[in-house]
């Protein structure tokens, strides 16, 4: 449209820069040693060595998944080191035990770790590569009873609780990636809250990448005890690199009888250059239990960065009367591909599950809807509502639906609704009749497209998921 | 004010306009009527830049300016603003949320401060009585699900706020019960000054008995094929366009 805009095209990504810290990084390559010396490091018990190699072996077993709608090399799975992190105090008791350039890493990030500093009623887990950094306002969610930690200091602090969940949602062998976490997860965060607490804070974990040809490996654990809430959220970004990086996660969520689990996820991970070069795989499988009766897990993503996303985050309704929810933005711009979606397996009674997803393709992006509902032969009366829509912004792009539905009882009640539509020349043209500029119009549209996901963020991050799809949408027009 | 020169324009290769003329001085109201096809609309779209128009000969100036090369966005900030005939709907985006970064970027094109929220919520809600808007017609989307009465009335409201110099009405009137095209003429009149100019453009002369031109000019096959004041109106109701 305007010349300017074709300027902001070249706009670069706003967290591309790298800390230089002094670091320890394993050698490439993936086998039983490097297992041993990762599960050393984090001075574990024998049965979680035993639990990751048993992953690795199965993982050893299984074939990359190459059914998603997304082109990629083959990736070289012993071209990665999977395990990097700052030689500094791994385990600060206080903020002046921390790396100062850590410390400033996150300043820069916008996540202060000085609990002053922070957006009242939030805690943070910072993870920088391989090792959580710090996590904040610890000792007051301890007054509640409330857990929140990196999941190292999980196995070694409540031992029992990890063993009892990890991988109660998301067995090691589940998938190829899964499996891969599995065996060579660092760090995450994991979160228990007790029975009849709510949460007094926001919880949120920071992902950041940094150090080269690493993998980032994380897994989150999160239980729910009967009665609780938490709201949960993650954000995650990377140093702009040419190469590849790996991002294969796990997360699981338990909610049991009437507890509430809200998981949102801010992702922007490096999406690579305007030609498709460099950017993030990420490669995530999440996964919730809905094991008690009422009880209810929220799924809210945007996810705007990475050059291939791979990822449905899914809820099993096993509880009578559990909910499960799926509210999605995925944006593709520039080489983009994202291939995501959710599952909602409903098991008991009376479960209901609403899916909301909303894809916009810019550029050269490819974004695909990836979804399966299952209504199990014991669900009566089970309910689903779908709605998918899809918003292309000119011509080189593209978006693609896959949804499957599976239902074997037939007292379910099941509502799709899709569309697909192009960015209206009209609208466009609607906004800038009224003064707004092309970007501005467009920014405003898109904001709009997406704004029932945006409305289940907290009130922080929908402004901040705002601003991202703006930034995230230079250069769309030109 | 306005002054278009044998104005040519296709689409798709077709030629819509053939030589269009109109000179608009400062605080007149002109209307254009003419049979469907004729080129009204585009005319409209075309004085606000839409880009699908080719302009192939011919000039626009707009208080001495050459406007043909400005974008949409440049000419509303200049002041002129287009009543839609078909207004667009925005699903997900509040009509107050359009309506003031509307106002904020022709308030900045013109080096003013934006206004604030309770500063334009004041603004807003005193047109609003003017027109009989109710209130939560602000927080709904931008004409999603309005009734055809409610985005006329909602181009108005916009065009209340905006203030512009040259405001174009692309049949504003069509669809309108008797009630709502009063609500709309008072709108229209109530903004009548020495510094403000309107095109109306109509198939109807009922609309002209509540804003009173100063002149009516007939379009047929892409110009203006008469002119005069507002009893053309009357005799074009009377004897239709079979005569051009």
């Amino acid at each position: 449209m305007s010349v300017d805009l074709e300027k902001l095209a070249q706009e670069e990504y706003k967290y591309g820069f790298v800390t230089d810290v002094e670091q320890e990084i394993a050698p490439k390559g993936l086998n039983e040693d490097v297992i041993r010396m990762i599960s050393s490091k984090k001075n574990e018990p024998e049965w979680l060595l035993e639990w990751r190699l048993g992953a690795y072996e199965h993982w050893q077993k299984m074939k990359e998944p190459r059914w998603a709608f997304l082109r990629y090399p083959k990736i070289d799975f012993n071209d990665i080191s999977y395990y990097a992190a700052p030689k500094s105090n791994p385990r600060p008791k206080s903020l002046d035990e921390i790396d100062p350039e850590i410390k400033e890493t996150y300043d820069k990030l916008g996540i202060p770790l000085e609990e002053q500093k922070m957006l009242a009623g939030v805690a943070v887990d910072a993870v920088f590569d391989s090792v959580s950094v710090f996590t904040t306002f610890k000792e007051k969610l301890a007054e509640e009873g409330v857990i929140f930690c990196s999941i190292s200091e999980a196995v070694e602090e409540h031992p029992d609780l990890v063993r009892k969940y990890l991988g109660s949602v998301v067995p090691r062998g589940d998938n190829f990636y899964a499996a891969l976490n599995s065996a060579v997860f660092t760090d995450g965060s994991f979160v228990y809250v007790p029975k009849g607490v709510r949460c007094p804070m926001e919880l949120s974990t920071y992902f950041r990448i940094n150090a080269e040809n690493t993998g980032q490996f994380e897994r989150t654990l999160i239980i729910a005890e009967e009665g609780s809430y938490v709201s949960y959220l993650e954000g995650c970004t990377a140093p702009q690199r040419d190469e590849n990086q790996l991002h294969a996660a796990v997360v699981e969520l338990i909610a049991h009888n009437d507890a509430t689990i809200k998981y949102s996820t801010i992702q922007n991970w490096y999406p690579g250059d305007k030609q498709g070069k460099g950017g993030i795989y990420n490669f995530v499988t999440k996964r919730g239990r809905c094991v008690g009766r009422a009880s209810r897990i929220s799924w809210t993503q945007v996810e705007t960065g990475s050059a291939i996303t791979w990822k449905y985050p899914s809820c099993v309704l096993e509880g009578d009367n559990s909910v499960g929810e799926f509210y999605s933005v995925a944006l593709t711009n520039r080489r983009q591909q994202a291939d995501t979606g959710t599952k909602m397996v409903h098991v008991g009674k009376n479960t209901s599950s609403t899916i909301i997803s909303k894809g916009i393709s810019a550029g050269e992006g490819q974004n695909v809807y990836r979804g399966l509902v299952e209504i199990g032969k014991n669900a009566e009366k089970a309910r689903n509502y779908t709605q998918c829509d899809s918003m292309l912004i000119g011509d080189r792009c593209g978006a693609h639906t896959f949804p499957y539905i599976e239902v074997k009882n037939s007292t379910a009640h099941m509502e799709h609704e899709a569309s697909t539509s192009k960015i209206g020349e009209d609208q466009m043209f609607y906004c800038r009749q009224r003064g707004l500029s092309a970007e501005d119009a467009v920014s405003l549209i898109v904001n709009g497209f997406c704004k029932e996901v945006f409305k289940e963020l907290p009130f922080e991050f929908a402004v901040e998921a705002e601003k991202l799809l703006s930034v995230s949408l230079e250069g769309s027009v030109g | 004010m306005l002054e278009v020169k044998n104005l040519h324009v296709q689409v798709d290769d077709k030629e819509i306009l053939k030589g269009m003329d109109i000179t608009v001085a400062p605080g007149e109201v002109h209307s254009i009527m003419g049979p469907n096809g004729s080129g009204k609309s585009t005319l409209a779209q075309v004085l606000a830049g839409r880009e699908t128009y080719e302009v192939t000969e011919g000039e626009i100036t707009f208080q001495g300016k050459d406007i043909l090369d400005l974008e949409p966005e440049e000419r509303a900030c200049e002041g002129i603003f287009l009543a839609f005939q078909y207004p667009v709907e925005i699903p997900g985006v509040a009509n107050t949320y359009l309506l003031r970064e509307a106002l904020n970027a022709k308030r900045e094109y013109r080096d003013e401060k934006p206004l604030k929220h309770v500063e334009f919520g004041k603004l807003a809600k005193e047109k609003m009585k003017a027109l009989g808007i109710d209130e939560d017609l602000l927080k709904r989307s931008v004409n999603a699900g309005f009734s055809g009465g409610e985005k006329k009335r909602n181009e108005i409201f916009q065009m209340q706020i905006l203030e512009p110099t040259l405001a174009v009405l692309d049949e504003t009137d069509s669809g309108l019960d008797i009630d709502a095209l009063k609500i709309v003429a008072n709108g229209v009149n109530s903004m009548r000054d020495s510094g403000r100019s309107f095109i109306v453009i109509t198939h109807y002369q009922r609309l002209l008995n509540y804003i009173v031109p100063d002149f009516v000019h007939v379009m047929v096959d892409g110009k203006i094929v008469r002119s005069g004041g507002k009893e053309l109106a009357h005799e074009l109701e009377e004897k239709g366009y079979a005569g051009f």
